[in-house]
């Protein structure tokens, strides 16, 4: 790890530089927070902008076709393109509808993601927040999004929007409790729900190699529910274009549906980065035990860079289902979830649970 | 036939017989329903093909058009009744379901009553229409329907007439829904119903209850518009009909006018009249496993499928001219000669085609996901199928061999060997596979012909204005969705008296209702999607 660079040092400097100049810690504090809100959303912005033409250009391979291939080199300003179109659109003023709770919801749902952001592990060091119950966190606070969807299609006063939100609210719900069973079984086997020690035990092997049969039903798992999680097909039905239009946002013009546009694709990176932590070691770069030059070598990319890396590895798998599966109808997904994935779940913890005890996982 | 007759005239003293291209018998209304029974549970004519308004001027009345599905002869019976100002007629829709709908369009466009039909709305047109567009004596005068400013009433009752003991006429309304249905209105904007087509649907949660179809937003009137028009004009509404069976009904309309002027078509003109419609039929099962698979959500198949459509339109392009209305058969054989690279191009369609659908197999039938939504689902058994009179792939999945290419084989049809494909699931996988199956017959047939096109001409001598003799002609054709059928009624002159289109799409959307209750909202895409009905095909 010695050569990896820890990005804590940036901050530690840049803390005390603003405490030397005599600054009182709470304005300190504050002042580092602003930043780091400007800085998230300025990642959030970039990150929904890439993942729409990684989107576009991955389901055009899949389709024989181009993709955005116009707008600036290989169609690389499609999405800005895009994005400024959004933001001057005009906002529609609806008549009969719950004006706040209207104007609320696409807020939530952005806020539900942006939280979740804080506790991703970007780099060394490079984490806004790092507090023991990190994964306890992330999973209560992307579970507000929920509400987000349910308020937006009950003040849209609109019959669509109502049996999308009632979709999706069952759906969530559902496969939020796959999503935890199999991040806690992963926590049993960190044994630690801080974000940082789950990376570091990383380092020499991956959990998903350590953990073996468990981390790998785990993961397969996790990536099924990821998937319902994120309303991204083939369990898109709250949105299922052919049969609710648009679903639970089908009311919304201009920026506020392109809260909802930018927070599907935002949750789709979530999903990937705890995938990514959880699973592949988070910034970890991969070590192999016994093989000490290659492993300086991966030390040499940096932590952010494996980050984002297989988050995007693991985000091809779930757009490659989506391009790929036809839709489920809603009994078939919540038969799914309750009568298959979650029996495997509690199985699949308990012999987590097991394991450890017995100290059957591969240790190096 | 002659047995047939003389049953009933023994039975039926007061029918009187009419030999045309099929056996018409007159009956006054009092005995319709009686020998419509007869016909149905006696006689095997089991299938309704269609119910043709017509207005005598002195008379007004209805030809019914009967099949039967084990022998495939058809009979017609022809009612009448000489009162305009209230016309009156007994219904038949206890004995086929689908009559219920046909009688409307008659409602419709003629303003007889039906009685004791539990639905006697109008069909097409919106319901503060004045007047009955068919009738001779309609006032087609703008100021009559102006358009509407307002928005589009609602027709939320039902009217059922039934004849009181005195025999006057008694009106009852009946609401369309309950008062506590929860209606959700799918469509006439909406993606899945494939055009403007409405179904005002009741669901309890995600389950439907009710399924109200609304049809007509693309109501054209196209039969209206024959009746001012010389019968090679009358051509080209076809093809705006269902655009995907283009050259189908093309041919259809064709024959049936060809069969009535007497006129002798080139075999060559035949064989590529034959070419064109299986290339025709390719490319719109084509389209439909793309739209379908688009339908529950799987975008990906609709390139796949594409690539294959583009391929058979780029080869019409060359000879037709048109990538879709092609207008390309003409009274007499067809418009232009093949282009000089047509079987270069159609083998190398043949050659591609195998790999296709293997990959569609690979890709979508075998998917565990399109196997649970698919599968069991929309049912329609054989008897359900002919009670609502739907044809194609559709009827033929149910079990019911009903393609007119074998029933009724016209054209070059007889020479070539290809198999009926009947299915017995009936569920929306079925219906899938079915087509699946028949674009490899369809293959089959256009390899048989592709290398023997004779020389010759295309075209025969037809003489600049084109009179039909007095009388009336009926011929059916199969397209891509179903049976097709035209009338035809002249007086001697040069444009028809009566022009009435029989397609499969009206039966295909009026069977939705009933094979959709009681599953869910999603499955109504599914079931509705796998009916594969086009919205200006029904609606003309």
């Amino acid at each position: 790890m010695e050569t990896t660079f820890d990005f804590s040092t940036i901050t530690q400097w840049f803390n005390n530089l603003l405490l030397g100049w005599g600054l009182a810690p709470w304005l300190v504090t504050t002042i580092e927070c602003v930043l780091v809100g400007v800085g998230l959303l300025l990642l959030y912005a970039l990150l929904a902008l890439f993942y729409i033409y990684f989107e576009r250009k991955v389901c055009a391979a899949f389709q024989c076709r181009l993709g955005p291939n116009r707008v600036g080199p290989l169609g690389l300003l499609q999405s800005f393109a895009d994005m400024f179109k959004i933001l001057i659109k005009e906002l529609i003023q609806l008549k009969h509808i719950d004006k706040f709770l209207f104007a609320l919801a696409p807020y939530l749902v952005i806020i539900a993601s942006m939280m979740a952001f804080a506790v991703l592990p970007w780099g060394p060091g490079l984490q806004i927040i790092d507090f023991n119950i990190g994964i306890f966190f992330l999973i209560a606070v992307s579970s507000i999004g929920v509400l987000g969807i349910l308020l937006a299609g009950w003040s849209s006063n609109n019959k669509f929007t109502l049996i999308g939100a009632m979709r999706s609210g069952a759906q969530m719900i559902s496969y939020e409790l796959s999503i935890g069973l199999s991040v806690i079984t992963m926590v049993a086997f960190a044994g630690t729900m801080n974000v940082e020690e789950i990376v570091l035990a990383q380092d020499n092997c991956w959990f998903i190699f350590a953990g073996h049969v468990p981390a790998i039903i785990a993961f397969v798992i996790y990536i099924i529910a990821g998937t319902a999680e994120t309303n991204r097909g083939p369990f898109d039905l709250p949105e299922a274009e052919s049969e609710l239009t648009a679903g639970y946002h089908t009311e919304y013009s201009g920026i506020h549906f392109g809260f909802f546009y930018l927070a599907e694709y935002l949750n789709l990176f979530i999903v990937a980065g705890v995938a990514s932590l959880l699973f592949f070691g988070g910034w970890m770069p991969l070590h192999i035990p016994g093989w000490e030059g290659f492993n300086h070598i991966m030390n040499y990319i940096p932590g952010i860079v494996w980050f984002i890396g297989k988050a995007i590895v693991i985000s091809f798998i779930i757009i490659w289902f989506k391009w790929t599966f036809p839709r489920l109808r809603i009994d078939q997904l919540l038969k799914l979830e309750w009568k298959y994935l979650l029996p495997i779940n509690l199985f699949n913890l308990a012999l987590m649970v097991m394991i450890v005890i017995c100290g059957w996982y591969i240790k190096w | 036939m002659a047995t047939i007759k003389e049953n009933i005239a023994a039975r039926f003293p007061q029918a009187t017989f009419e030999d045309a291209d099929v056996l018409l018998i007159n009956i006054p209304d009092e005995q319709l329903h009686d020998l419509a029974a007869a016909l149905r549970d006696e006689y095997g004519y089991d299938y309704l093909i269609t119910i043709v308004g017509v207005d005598r001027v002195q008379s007004l009345g209805a030809i019914y058009f009967l099949s039967s599905t084990a022998t495939n002869q058809e009979i017609s019976i022809q009612v009448a009744t000489t009162d305009r100002e209230n016309p009156a007629l007994t219904s038949i829709s206890d004995l086929w379901s689908i009559a219920t709908i046909y009688e409307r369009e008659i409602f419709d466009f003629y303003g007889i009553k039906f009685l004791n039909n539990q639905d006697m709305r109008r069909l097409f047109l919106s319901i503060d229409w004045v007047g009955y567009p068919l009738r001779k004596d309609y006032d087609n005068s703008p100021e009559n329907n102006a358009p509407s400013t307002q928005n589009e009433r609602q027709s939320d009752f039902t009217q059922v007439y039934t004849r009181r003991e005195d025999g006057s006429i008694a009106c009852e309304d009946r609401a369309v829904f309950q008062p506590d249905d929860f209606v959700v209105n799918i469509g006439p904007q909406h993606p899945a119903t494939h055009g403007v087509l409405r179904f005002r649907t009741a669901i309890d949660g995600e389950i439907i209850k009710k399924i109200d179809v609304y049809m007509g937003y693309i109501h054209r009137g196209i039969e209206k518009l024959c009746e001012n028009l010389t019968y090679p004009q009358t051509l080209h509404f076809t093809d705006r009909m269902d655009y995907f069976s283009a050259h189908n009904y093309h041919h259809g309309l064709c024959m049936c006018i060809e069969r009535a002027a007497g006129i002798e078509v080139p075999r060559r003109a035949q064989v590529i009249r034959v070419i064109m419609d299986e290339l025709s039929r390719i490319a719109s099962h084509c389209l439909f496993f793309g739209t379908y698979c688009m339908d529950l959500g799987a975008t990906t198949m609709l390139f796949y499928t594409l690539r294959v459509r583009e391929q058979i339109l780029d080869i019409m392009e060359k000879t037709c001219g048109a990538r879709m209305t092609f207008n390309y058969d003409c009274i007499g054989g067809v418009m232009a000669d093949l282009d000089p690279d047509f079987v270069k191009d159609v083998k190398a369609l043949l050659a591609t085609l195998p790999a296709n659908l293997k990959e569609y197999n690979k890709l979508f039938v075998g998917n565990v996901i399109a196997e649970g939504r698919l599968e069991g689902m929309g049912v329609m058994s054989r008897e359900h199928a002919i009670d609502w009179g739907v044809t194609g792939p559709s009827g033929r999945a149910s079990g019911w061999a009903c393609d007119v290419r074998k029933t009724h084989p016209y054209s070059v049809y007889p020479e070539v060997e290809f198999d009926e494909i009947t299915m017995t699931e009936g569920d929306s996988m079925a219906r899938f596979k079915c087509r699946m199956l028949e674009i490899e017959q369809s293959a089959r047939i256009i390899e048989q012909l592709i290398d023997n096109i004779p020389e010759g001409d295309y075209l025969a001598k037809v003489p600049k204005v084109l009179k039909l003799p007095q009388g009336h002609w009926f011929q059916l054709v199969e397209g891509c969705r179903g049976v097709f059928g035209v009338y035809i009624e002249s007086d001697g002159g040069t444009s028809p008296v009566r022009m009435k289109f029989v397609t499969p799409s009206l039966n295909l959307a009026a069977v939705t209702d009933s094979i959709t209750s009681g599953n869910k909202i999603a499955d109504l895409i599914t079931i509705a999607g796998s009916l594969d009905y086009i919205v200006p095909d029904m609606d003309r």
